[in-house]
């Protein structure tokens, strides 16, 4: 038998119900394995305690008969969910030593349904960023390497850790968060599923703050169905989120029929970008065939304002950011700078600022502060706005023409080397070309791993659904994972 | 449309983080890169558009307004990194 940590939720849920293995055994495989992967810099606080108390909780839910789908499942935390009592830094100085006195929803539903927490994981500092190299504390390391060749390689971003210890087992699940693609990017970059949820399915209470508009959360597995067990668990209307939806959850898993017969993909021609790699163009096209043989039927679709997606997002993701930042200002929580003799509470604020946040987050602030500002307000942000609107309305369109999913590549290139030096700030976002329009357009959007590159790296395709059909756009998924037949792991040398 | 470094400053400052003076003028080449990029926006027809405010056609909830919360007072200022007296210290703010 494989080892415990290796796992996928839903055999982890059947070995459990039948008393074959208990929550404590399979939490202390994972505590293991992770404690072992410390080279990978995916789990940055660690909670052994909290896990084995929450998986003797499990075990006895499970002795008693009561055991929802995700009781006594280790799951790994992005460090962007508040964790009551535990450290919830959102990977930033600022919020050094920051624990919350509450516990954010998702993280409590989950909690709630039995799950438990091996730790909290690292990501982009405030989830800003596509390789997890922003974060304070250091870079994530992709498991997979290039064959033998022994350069670290980037797990993507934002959600880096969270994708880094799901591919490398050292949990059976994780949450991610996403804004622009940091879940789907990652999820590609790694070989595992992850799931962006349509905006409102998921409360955002509790989850620090980047851009209100366009973030939610998912989750990020090993499997389509295990998303489907995990999204079930963490969705659902919450008061304390004005913008989450007052929908009933339906039963995701039970939508999972592999049956796509008669359904309509669209393959937009404008995601077939100038000098993209034959690799990528081949892996599309092997999806697209996919889905025919499992009986679809393809149409090309055109989403014109596609090439304008980037732009908007880095007006309007930037504006809501300095908006959302601007509480951090040494007062309330986190990190206060060391003040000199005379300095005053604008002095407090500016070093304070200067000091706790890293360079990619300043640069957004103040980007967001000056498309904010009086004169440009009208010609950066309401500009990106209007476009936002455009984009969305091309994806209506599309439903609205018959079209039921659509299928693209889920990332430019498959993982790249850490370190590498991108003197201009724009050359890293052109990584979300094919993930951000679904934020902008509220969409839920899955990526689904379906193949190796040359070099032996994990590679995603994106499959895009309707509003609120999560079920059915997981369905698509699972043709997807059923005829790739992706089992590749990364072989271990942490 | 180009950034100076006064216009960095300017906006370092109405975004209340410190930036030296050796650094302003990276930070406005910075700011070049990023808004050329967006200045793509202009090409697009936008009349008659009106800007996005919610991305789900979704009603607002409203609630009762009554109080649900509240006495947490330690807890409110637990994470406080200078709390007096059941407040929150800051620098003198009025001479």
């Amino acid at each position: 038998m494989s080892e415990l940590n290796a796992l996928t939720i839903a055999d982890a849920r059947k070995k459990l119900r039948a008393k074959e293995i208990t929550a404590v055994e399979l939490t202390e495989a994972c505590l293991k394995a992770a404690d072992a992967a410390k080279a990978l810099n995916a789990v940055v606080h660690p909670t052994p305690e909290i896990a084995l108390e929450q998986a003797k909780s499990a075990d006895a839910r499970l002795a008693s008969g009561d055991a929802p789908d995700m009781c006594g499942i280790p799951l790994g935390i992005k460090d962007l969910f508040c964790t009551k009592g535990v450290a919830s830094q959102a990977a930033s100085g600022i919020l050094e030593g920051f624990k919350p006195e509450y516990e954010s929803t998702v993280t409590s539903q989950l909690f709630d349904s039995g799950a438990v927490m091996i730790g909290k994981l690292n990501m982009d500092e405030f989830a800003m960023g596509s390789s997890n190299e922003t974060s304070v504390y250091g870079n994530v390391i992709n498991p997979w390497r290039r064959g033998n060749d022994e350069a670290a390689l980037t797990p993507g971003g934002s959600s880096g850790g969270s994708a880094s210890a799901v591919a490398a087992d050292l949990c059976l699940a994780a949450t991610g968060t996403d804004t622009g693609g940091s879940i789907r990017q990652p999820a590609a970059f790694v070989g595992i599923t992850g799931l962006k949820p349509t905006y409102g399915r998921v409360s955002r209470w509790g989850v620090v703050a980047f851009a209100s508009s366009l973030d939610q959360a998912g989750p990020m597995g090993k499997s389509v169905r295990d998303c489907a067990i995990m999204l079930g668990a963490m969705s659902g209307h919450d008061p304390k989120d004005s913008t989450s939806a007052d929908l009933a959850v339906p039963d995701f898993e039970a939508m999972l029929t592999g049956d796509i017969k008669g359904q309509t993909i669209g393959i937009p021609k404008e995601y077939r970008m100038d000098g993209m790699s034959e690799e990528i163009e081949d892996l599309w096209a092997t999806g697209r065939a996919m889905l025919e043989d499992a009986g679809a039927k393809i149409v090309d679709i055109s989403l014109p304002h596609t090439k304008y997606a980037l732009p908007a997002y880095y007006v309007i993701a930037p504006a809501e950011a300095s908006s959302n930042l601007a509480r951090y200002d040494g007062v309330r929580y986190g990190h206060r700078a060391k003040l000199a003799h005379g300095d005053g509470i604008t002095e407090m604020y500016e070093k304070t600022r200067a000091e706790g946040f890293g360079d990619e987050v300043k640069r957004r602030v103040m980007i967001g502060t000056y498309v904010l500002s009086a004169g440009f307000y009208d010609a950066y942000y309401n500009r990106a706005r209007r476009v936002r609107a455009l984009i969305k309305k091309d994806f209506d369109d599309a439903f609205a023409s018959g079209v039921d999913a659509i299928l693209t590549p889920a990332t430019p290139s498959s993982a790249f080397e850490l370190g590498q030096e991108f003197d201009d700030p724009v050359q890293m976002y052109l990584n979300d070309v094919f993930t951000v329009t679904v934020n902008l357009a509220g969409l839920p959007g899955i990526a689904v791993p379906a193949g190796l590159d040359r070099q032996g790296l994990p590679l995603g395709l994106q499959v895009i659904g309707k509003p609120w059909e999560e079920g059915a756009l997981m369905n698509v998924a699972q043709v997807i994972e059923d005829r790739a037949g992706f089992v590749s792991k990364p072989s271990k040398w942490w | 449309m180009s950034i100076d470094t006064e216009t960095a400053r300017r906006v370092a400052k109405l975004a209340r983080i410190r930036v030296e003076d050796a650094d302003l003028p990276a930070l406005a080449q910075d700011f070049n890169r990023i808004l050329g990029f967006v200045e793509q926006l202009n090409e697009v027809d936008v009349e008659g558009i009106e800007p996005m405010t919610s991305v789900t056609p979704m009603r607002l909830k409203r609630r009762v307004d009554e109080v649900t919360d509240g006495n947490q007072q330690a807890k409110v200022l637990s994470n406080a990194p200078d709390a007096r007296e059941g407040f929150f210290a800051v620098p003198k703010v009025v001479e």
